[in-house]
């Protein structure tokens, strides 16, 4: 039974760059498969609303009469069913965070 | 002598700074041994199984994969399962093996996070630090391949969403290789280090006849010798790639932690298995109308068995959903476990089960 087994990787963590990053100075490495925050294109959009009737969260809203499209970030879980979904491709998910939200604002488009 | 000691009823959880889930045990103690546990649960419920009746049965599977934070992919894989087999769904070969690598890798993900913990729950604290640095190189493989670090979102009923290209494939098998030197630094200590060994070793001992007659499941109930893996059901590409069991006698702490630090290159093993023969094609089918019929769909946690029980009545719908997680079965057996330890040891024994309450409540 050995006392010192973990001594090897101490030393060796010990002599080793942190694992860690200096965040916010040393920003975290991009994933470009990642999913992130919901970007609406408004040129091709049709307001048909497929994308919010698949929307799980009913995060998404739209007006046919009125050309709008909201969405309420908080309510967003960035699955992507609304990507795949929609007829005209006017939505992607994008690889960023998006800034926290701190009100129930939704953004209107 | 006893007889003489009076008996003390102490609070565990449902808040505990060893334990993150919230579980209450009332443990009887006399002196500092414990001589009876009531667990209660019932803290965390969410009401996931009624809502089943308000969520089309294709959204459903973002609910599933919700059950739970840390096996939510193997979660929506049952889920998608037992809709498949209600509806007869045929899923394209590659999506199965797509399911069995990302299954896979929950695992992997699974038994590192719960090395830590019982790192932690003996003080361990560097040895908790070093698990979950090899914890985060996979949930960076799992964020490169499904898009999400936990969450994967890539399962759907007829296949998955997402496919793993011949690039991503090399670069995630380059990756674990890596990993799996990490890991076999750590399970080192955790196997054979004199410290570790002393917290575990004939601490919440489970003999066989009890893990069989209280039906607990997975590596709890492997670590006493039972040799049950649902992976050997077939379910997703394991008809064509085989499991053995890993199994332990001890039925100790430190046999289910051996079970599971073996369970981690079983299941580097899987994936590189999986990864030479998948084979080439369509990641989803169409699917069209509503599911008619019931089901019950088994698959293999890192934690153990989950049970789902589906019942549909052909409308968008699905009119019951079922969940028996593998916590569920495992707690009968950690109140028999539980007695006879010091009240020291009780998060350790506790932690042994991996227990996930939220799951459990659903």
């Amino acid at each position: 039974m050995s006392y010192f087994g973990m001594s090897k990787l101490t030393l060796k963590s010990a002599f080793r760059r942190p694992v860690t990053r200096a965040y916010p100075f040393e920003p975290r490495r991009v994933i470009p498969e990642s999913r992130g925050l919901l970007v609406f294109d408004k040129t091709d959009c049709i307001y048909c609303s497929v994308c919010r009737k698949k929307c799980p969260t009913a995060a998404i809203g739209t007006s046919r009469s009125q050309k709008k499209w909201t969405i309420d970030r908080l309510r967003c879980i960035s699955c992507g069913y609304c990507v795949e979904a929609c007829p005209k491709h006017c939505l992607r998910l994008s690889t960023d965070l998006g800034s926290p939200a701190v009100t129930k604002d939704r953004e209107v488009y | 002598m006893s007889a003489t000691l009076p008996r003390t009823i102490i609070p565990f959880g449902p808040q505990h700074p060893v334990l993150p889930e919230p579980i209450h045990l009332e443990l009887a103690v006399e002196d500092e041994k414990v001589v009876d546990v009531i667990p209660s649960v019932g803290f965390v419920h969410r009401g996931l199984e009624r809502l089943v009746e308000r969520k089309d049965y294709q959204e459903f599977v973002y609910v599933a994969e919700r059950i739970c934070g840390i096996c939510s992919f193997i979660h929506g894989q049952t889920y998608c399962q037992a809709v498949e087999a209600i509806m007869k769904i045929e899923v394209p070969p590659r999506a199965r093996y797509l399911r069995t690598i990302w299954g896979e890798l929950s695992r992997l993900h699974s038994h590192l996070l719960w090395l830590g913990l019982l790192a932690d729950s003996f003080g361990f604290e560097s040895l908790f630090m070093h698990s979950w640095r090899i914890r985060e190189k996979i949930l960076d493989i799992i964020e490169a391949t499904a898009g999400g670090r936990v969450i994967f979102g890539s399962c759907k009923i007829g296949g998955v969403r997402r496919d793993i290209g011949p690039d991503a494939l090399r670069t995630m098998l380059r990756q674990l290789e890596e990993i799996e030197r990490d890991m076999r630094e750590i399970v080192d200590v955790f196997l054979n280090d004199g410290t570790v060994k002393q917290r575990l070793v004939g601490v919440g001992i489970l003999s066989k006849q009890d893990a069989y007659s209280l039906g607990c499941v997975g590596p709890t109930s492997r670590a006493s010798g039972v040799r049950q893996d649902m992976r050997q059901l077939g379910y997703a590409a394991f008809d064509e790639i085989s499991v053995e069991p890993i199994t332990r006698t001890e039925g100790d702490s430190h046999a289910r932690c051996s079970v599971r630090c073996a369970e981690l290159f079983q299941s580097v093993d899987i994936v590189r298995r999986a990864a030479a023969k998948i084979p080439d094609g369509e990641i989803s089918v169409k699917v069209t109308g509503n599911p008619n019929g019931e089901t019950i769909a088994r698959t293999e946690q890192p934690r153990g068995e989950v049970a789902y029980y589906l019942k549909a009545n052909g409308s968008k719908n699905l009119q019951r959903f079922r969940v028996r997680t593998p916590t569920f079965a495992n707690l009968p057996a950690l109140v028999k476990m539980l007695p006879g330890c010091t009240l020291a040891d009780v998060p350790v024994v506790v932690l042994t089960i991996d227990p996930c309450i939220s799951c459990t409540e659903r």
